[in-house]
C-alpha cells in the first residue's frame, strides 16, 4: 500500500442515523430509506400533512361557497340597437334564469322590439369563489413573506450569530475531490450527532445550504447547466 | 450443532424469508449459533417449498440493530462441480431471486449526481421485486393486501400528482392573474381581487367596461384623478417600478434558494427522462421556489410563459409524491415513468388540454414510454385538469384565458395565407433558436453570465419601459393572445374590433366583413410595433436566470401576425369582392374571413417552428379552441412551419439547449449512418493501457482500493482471470466502494489482504489467511455485450433503445474492451463534426 494514498472516502459518523431510527422507529417503518435522516423525514410526513391540508384548502371552498350570493352573476351585454346604445346588464340570478328576457330589466324597447332586441344581447353565466381567491392570495403573500424573511436571516443575521469556524467549514469542504465528498455526502446524511431537535435542524439547513451553494456554483459559476 | 437444517426448519425459513435478511456464507464456514436455531424452531409452520437447504449465519453485528430480530439467511445448495462453468449459469432462476433477497446495503444500487441511469438493470430489479411480490402474495392476506395496495399504487400516486399539479397550476394563475393588475392599480373592495373581480358587481357601462369605482388605478389613488399627462407618468413609473421590484425578487429568491428552479426546464426534464441524474432538480426547494418565482416573473411583464415552467413543476410534484411509495422510491426507471406521466400532467393544465398534454409528453418530452404510462399519464391529466377545471381560476369555467369558441366555416383557398403562416412560423422558430443559442452561448462564456440578477434587471427595465406606452403589450400576453384569438362580434368594445358597423342590415351574430374603423388601423400599427418588440425581447428573455417558459411568447409573436394577415385579408375581400378569387365564396355582405383563426393558425406556427412538435400541437390547439373545423388548417400550417424550420436548422429549441449545455440525451429521432465499427468507439483506445478489470476471486481488498483510486471509471468489468479476460459480469463504481467500506465496518475479519470474491461459493484458501469477502449482490451478472465488429449503427440503436449506460465489447469470448453512453455520444458528436469534449459531465 503506498503511503500517500489518500484513504477510501469515510463516513463522517452514523451513530446519528442510528439514534434517529431507535428514537423514532415509526418514521423509520415509514421510510425505511436510510440515507433520510430525522430532520427530512418528519419534514415528509409534515409535507404530507402540509399537502393534504393545502389541498382541502383549495378544493373544499368551492364546494361550500358556490351558492353564495356574491358569486354568481348573469352579464348580458346589449349592442347599440336603433338609437339605444349599448349597455351592460349584471344581475344575481340562477343559471336556468340567465337570459336577456329576466336578466335586461327594465327593457328598453317597446314590447314588439323585445326579440328583435334580445337576439343581439350575449348574455353569460359566470361564477367564482371569492374564499378560494383570497385563501390563495394570501397563502401565495405569506410563502413569499416567509421566503423574505428567511432570506433576510440568512444574508444578515445568520453570519452574526454563528461561530466562524462552523460557518467555514462548508467553504473548507469544498476544496477536496468532488467525487470523493459527493460520496461522503451520500453515505452520511446525517452529518454529526444531533441530540437535540434544533441540533438536528440545524444539521439539516447547513446540509441543505451546502446543496444549494453545490447548486449555484453549477448554474451560475461553471455555468454547466441551464445556461 | 449441525449447519444443515433438516427439511422442515427450511420450509419453515423459506416462507419466513421476508423477517431474514440475507447474507450468504459457505456451508463450510461457520455453524449456526444455537440462539438462532432455537428462534428459528419456534416459528409456525409453514406451507412453502424448499429442497436442497443450508441455514448459514448471520454475520450482522448485534450493535447496529438493537433489539430486533435476529437476521439469518438460507440458500440453495450451490450446483455441482461443472454446471457453474460460467459462473453461475443462468442469470435467472434462484440464484438472482436470492441475491434480490439480501436487503441491499444503503446506497448500493443508486447513482451518484450527474450520472446516467442503466434503464435494463433497473428494469429488472423492478421484474424482481414484482415476481416476488407476487409469489408472496399466495402465502398470507397482509401479503396479498400489500401487492394489491402495490398494484394499485401506481393509480393512487397519479392520482396525488394530478391534484397537486391541479392546485398549483390554479395557484400559480389565479396569483399571477391578481399581481399582473397590482401593476396597474388595486382593488378598493379587497386587495385580493383582480381587476376583473374588482369590478364583479358593479355595473360597467358598454364603453368604458374595464372602469368601475372600485378599482383604482395607482395616479387615482395617490392623485385622486386617472387623467392627464401626470397621471399617466405616475401609472408609467408604478407599473415600472413593480415590474423590476417582481423580477428582481424572482431572481433574488431562485439565487437563494434554488438555482435550479431557473429556465423552462423542458431541455433538463428530457435529458432527466432519457435516463440522467440530477440530484436536488426536482426536489422541493426547487418546487417551492419555481412555483412562487413563475408568479413574480409571469407578473413582471416580462415575455414569457408560464407553460414550460409547469410541466417542470408538475415533475417536481411526481418526483416528491413518489418519496411516498416504495415501489418508485427505490426504482429510477419507475420513477421516470411517473415523471412522464407528471409532464403530461403539468401540460394538461397548462392549457387546459388533457389529451394534448399526454401527447406532448410522448412527443417531446418522454423517452420511455410504454402503453402502460400512456394509459397513467391519461388519468394524471384528466385528475390535474379536473382539479384545475373545479378551482376555477379564470372564473369562466375554462382552464385557460384564451379560450376561443367559434364556428366560421373556412374556404379551401385560405390554405394559400394559412400555408404562408406556416412559412413564417417556420423562419421566425428557426431566427429565433439561433439567435437564442448564439446569446445564450454568449452568456455561458463571456462575462455577461457573471452578473444574473443585473441581466434581468436591464431585461426588465427594457421590456416595462417599451411595453407601457403600447396597450398590446402593457397587457399580459395571455390577455393578448386571447383577444387576438377572439373574433369581432358586435358586442366587442376594443379597438381591434372598431369595424364600420351598420346596424340596420345586422341580424344576429351574422356579421359580414366590414370596413376597417380607424380603430382597426391604429391597432394594426400598434401591433405591428408590438410584433416587432415580443420577437426581438423574447430572444433575450428565454434562458434568464427566472423560471421562463417559450410557449406563451411564441403563441403571441404568432398570433399577432396571424391577425396582421388576417385583418389584411379580411380588408381585402371586402374591397375587392369582384376579384375573381373571391368571386366563389366571398360576395359583398357575406362573413368569410375571420382573423381570429389567422391568429389561431399563425400562433400554431410559431409554436411548431420553435419546438418542432407536430401532433400535439395541433390537438392542444383544437382542445383550446374546442372546435374540430380547423383541424386542417392548423395541421398545414404546423407541418409548413416544421419543413420550413428544418429547412433551416435541424433541432427544436429543446435540443438546442441540450446540445448547448452539453448534456448526454441520446437523441432518438436522429439516425446514425456512419459506418463505423464498435471497436473503433471502445476504450481502450489501441494505444491506451488495457482495460481496468476486477478478477472474481483473486483480488484483494487493497488491490481493489488501488483500482478505485487511481481510476474514475464508474464501473469495472469483472474477468474470471487477467489471462483468459472471459467476461463474469459487471460491477459499479459506487457499489463497490459503499460495499467494501460497510463490509470493513461491520464485518469481522475484513483487512486489507482479505480476498474479495464475486463467485457463488468462495475459493479454497489456506486457513491461515484473513476472511474473504463475497460481493456476488452487487455484480451485474447481465451486463450488455456486442462483438467488436457490431456496426455502431446498431450499437447506438441497442443504447437508444434498451437505455443502457454502457455495454462490453468482446472478441471471441474475451473481454476486449468498454462503450459508454458518453462515448457513443461523443462519437455522434465528433462524426457531426462538432467539439467531442462539449458533452459534459465525464
Amino acid at each position: 500500500m503506498s503511503a500517500g494514498r489518500r484513504p477510501p472516502p469515510r463516513p463522517l459518523s452514523s451513530e446519528g442515523r442510528e439514534g434517529a431510527e431507535i428514537l423514532y422507529p415509526g418514521c423509520e417503518f415509514l421510510f425505511p430509506q436510510a440515507s433520510m435522516m430525522f430532520a427530512q423525514c418528519t419534514w415528509k410526513c409534515a409535507s404530507s400533512v402540509l399537502l393534504i391540508v393545502l389541498l382541502c384548502c383549495v378544493l373544499s371552498p368551492p364546494a361550500q361557497a358556490s351558492k353564495c350570493s356574491e358569486d354568481i352573476r348573469c352579464k348580458c351585454i346589449c349592442p347599440p340597437y336603433r338609437n339605444i346604445s349599448g349597455r351592460i346588464y349584471n344581475k344575481n340570478v340562477s343559471q336556468k334564469d340567465c337570459n336577456c328576457l329576466h336578466v335586461v330589466e327594465p327593457m328598453p324597447v317597446p314590447g314588439n322590439d323585445v326579440e328583435a332586441y334580445c337576439l343581439l344581447c350575449e348574455c353569460k353565466y359566470e361564477e367564482r369563489s371569492t374564499t378560494t381567491i383570497k385563501v390563495i392570495i394570501i397563502i401565495y403573500l405569506s410563502v413569499v413573506g416567509a421566503l423574505l424573511l428567511y432570506m433576510a436571516f440568512l444574508v444578515l443575521v445568520d453570519p452574526l450569530i454563528r461561530k466562524p469556524d462552523a460557518y467555514t467549514q462548508p467553504l473548507h469542504n469544498e476544496e477536496e475531490n468532488e467525487d470523493a465528498r459527493s460520496l461522503a455526502t451520500a453515505l452520511t446524511p446525517s452529518g454529526p450527532r444531533a441530540n437535540t431537535v434544533l441540533e438536528r435542524v440545524e444539521g439539516a439547513q447547513q446540509r441543505w445550504k451546502r446543496q444549494v451553494q453545490e447548486q449555484r456554483k453549477t448554474v451560475f459559476d461553471r455555468h454547466k447547466m441551464l445556461s | 450443532m449441525e449447519a444443515d437444517l433438516s427439511q422442515d426448519d427450511c420450509k419453515r425459513l423459506v416462507s419466513y424469508r421476508t423477517m431474514i435478511r440475507f447474507t450468504l456464507l459457505p456451508r463450510s464456514e461457520k455453524p449456526p449459533s444455537l440462539l438462532l436455531v432455537a428462534q428459528l424452531r419456534s416459528l409456525p409452520p409453514p406451507n412453502a417449498e424448499c429442497n436442497d437447504c443450508v441455514l448459514l449465519v448471520c454475520r450482522l453485528p448485534g450493535r447496529r440493530r438493537r433489539g430486533k430480530t435476529k437476521k439469518c439467511s438460507i440458500s440453495p445448495l450451490p450446483p455441482p462441480p461443472g454446471f457453474s462453468s460460467y459462473n453461475g449459469g443462468g442469470m435467472n432462476g434462484t440464484s438472482t431471486m436470492m441475491d434480490f433477497l439480501e436487503e441491499p446495503l444503503p446506497g448500493v444500487g443508486t447513482y451518484e449526481d450527474f450520472n446516467t441511469i442503466d434503464w435494463v438493470r433497473e428494469k429488472s430489479r423492478d421484474r424482481d421485486r414484482h415476481r416476488e411480490i407476487t409469489s408472496r402474495s399466495k402465502e398470507s392476506t397482509w401479503a396479498l393486501i400489500h401487492s394489491v395496495s402495490d398494484a394499485f399504487s401506481g393509480w393512487l400516486l397519479m392520482l396525488l400528482i394530478g391534484l397537486l399539479a391541479g392546485s398549483l397550476a390554479g395557484l400559480i394563475d389565479i396569483s399571477a392573474h391578481w399581481m399582473t393588475d397590482l401593476k396597474e392599480g388595486v382593488c378598493l373592495a379587497g386587495f385580493w381581487f383582480n381587476h376583473e373581480h374588482c369590478c364583479w358587481k358593479s355595473n360597467t357601462t358598454f364603453t368604458d367596461r374595464d372602469k368601475c369605482p372600485e378599482w383604482k388605478s395607482w395616479s387615482q389613488l395617490i392623485l385622486g384623478h386617472g387623467e392627464g399627462a401626470f397621471a399617466y407618468i405616475l401609472n408609467y413609473f408604478m407599473y415600472v417600478i413593480w415590474a423590476l421590484l417582481f423580477s428582481l425578487l424572482a431572481v433574488l429568491l431562485v439565487k437563494g434558494f434554488a438555482p435550479y428552479a431557473c429556465g423552462s426546464g423542458i431541455p433538463e426534464i428530457k435529458t432527466i427522462l432519457s435516463g440522467f441524474i440530477i440530484r436536488g432538480y426536482l426536489g422541493k426547494w426547487t418546487l417551492i421556489i419555481k412555483t412562487i418565482t413563475l408568479v413574480l416573473a409571469v407578473s413582471s411583464g416580462l415575455s414569457l410563459g408560464k407553460e414550460g415552467p409547469l410541466v417542470h413543476v408538475a415533475c417536481c410534484c411526481g418526483n416528491i409524491l413518489c418519496h411516498l411509495f416504495t415501489k418508485y422510491r427505490k426504482n429510477e426507471a419507475k420513477r421516470r415513468e411517473v415523471l412522464s406521466a407528471a409532464a403530461a400532467a403539468g401540460v394538461s393544465v397548462a392549457f387546459g388540454a388533457p389529451i394534448g398534454g399526454v401527447l406532448f409528453s410522448l412527443e417531446e418530452v418522454s423517452y420511455y414510454f410504454p402503453l402502460k404510462t400512456l394509459w397513467r399519464s391519461f388519468f394524471a391529466a384528466l385528475v390535474a385538469a379536473f382539479t384545475l377545471r373545479s378551482i376555477n381560476p379564470f372564473g369562466n369555467s375554462r382552464l385557460v384565458l384564451f379560450y376561443v369558441e367559434f364556428h366560421m366555416p373556412w374556404h379551401l383557398l385560405e390554405l394559400v395565407p394559412f400555408i404562408l403562416l406556416g412559412i413564417f412560423g417556420g423562419l421566425w422558430g428557426a431566427f429565433f433558436i439561433r439567435s437564442n443559442i448564439a446569446w445564450c452561448r454568449r452568456r455561458k462564456t463571456t462575462k455577461l453570465g457573471k452578473y444574473p440578477v443585473l441581466e434581468v434587471f436591464v431585461v426588465t427595465a427594457i421590456t416595462a419601459v417599451l411595453a407601457f406606452p403600447n396597450e398590446y403589450t402593457r397587457m399580459s400576453t395571455s390577455e393578448l393572445i386571447s383577444e387576438l384569438f377572439n373574433d369581432c362580434g358586435i358586442l366587442d368594445s376594443s379597438k381591434l374590433c372598431e369595424y364600420v358597423n351598420d346596424f340596420n342590415s345586422t341580424k344576429g351574430d351574422d356579421l359580414p366583413d366590414r370596413a376597417a374603423g380607424p380603430g382597426v388601423y391604429t391597432a394594426m400599427w400598434q401591433l405591428a410595433l408590438a410584433l416587432i418588440m415580443k420577437v426581438f425581447i423574447t430572444i433575450f428573455t428565454f434562458g434568464m436566470k427566472v423560471p421562463s417558459g417559450l410557449f406563451i411568447p411564441s403563441m403571441a409573436v404568432g398570433a399577432i401576425a396571424g391577425r396582421l394577415l388576417g385583418v389584411a385579408m379580411e380588408q381585402l375581400a371586402y374591397y375587392h369582392h369582384d376579384w375573381a378569387i373571391f368571386s366563389g365564396w366571398c360576395s359583398q355582405g357575406a362573413d368569410c374571413i375571420t382573423p381570429g383563426l389567422y391568429a389561431m393558425v399563425g400562433a400554431a406556427a410559431c409554436l411548431g417552428g420553435v419546438t418542432r412538435m407536430t401532433v400535439s400541437l395541433v390537438v392542444i390547439m383544437f382542445e383550446l379552441t374546442g372546435g374540430l373545423e380547423y383541424i386542417v388548417p392548423l395541421m398545414a400550417a404546423a407541418m409548413t412551419s416544421k419543413w420550413v424550420a428544418d429547412a433551416i436548422g435541424r433541432e427544436g429549441i429543446y435540443d438546442a439547449h441540450i446540445r448547448l449545455n452539453g448534456y448526454p440525451f441520446l437523441e432518438a429521432k436522429e439516425e446514425f449512418s456512419h459506418k463505423t465499427l464498435a471497436m473503433d468507439v471502445m476504450r481502450p483506445r489501441r494505444s491506451d493501457p488495457p482495460l481496468t478489470v476486477i478478477t472474481q476471486d483473486s483480488m484483494t481488498v487493497e488491490d481493489v482500493e488501488t483500482i478505485i483510486n487511481e481510476t474514475t471509471y464508474s464501473g469495472y468489468p469483472v474477468v474470471v482471470s487477467r489471462e483468459s479476460q472471459r467476461l463474469v459480469g459487471f460491477v459499479l463504481r459506487r457499489d463497490l466502494i459503499i460495499s467494501i467500506e460497510n463490509a470493513r465496518k461491520k464485518q469481522d475479519g475484513i483487512v486489507s489482504t482479505s480476498i474479495i470474491y464475486f463467485t457463488d461459493h468462495s475459493p479454497p484458501l489456506p486457513p491461515s489467511s484473513p476472511s474473504m469477502l463475497k460481493l456476488r449482490s452487487i455484480l451485474d451478472l447481465s451486463p450488455f455485450t456486442v462483438t467488436d465488429q457490431t456496426p455502431m449503427e446498431i450499437v447506438v440503436d441497442i443504447f437508444r433503445k434498451l437505455g443502457l449506460r454502457q455495454c462490453l465489447v468482446t472478441h471471441n469470448g474475451k473481454l476486449l474492451g468498454i462503450i459508454t453512453k458518453k462515448d457513443v455520444l461523443k462519437h455522434i458528436a465528433q462524426l457531426a463534426n462538432q467539439d467531442p469534449d462539449s458533452i459534459l459531465f465525464n
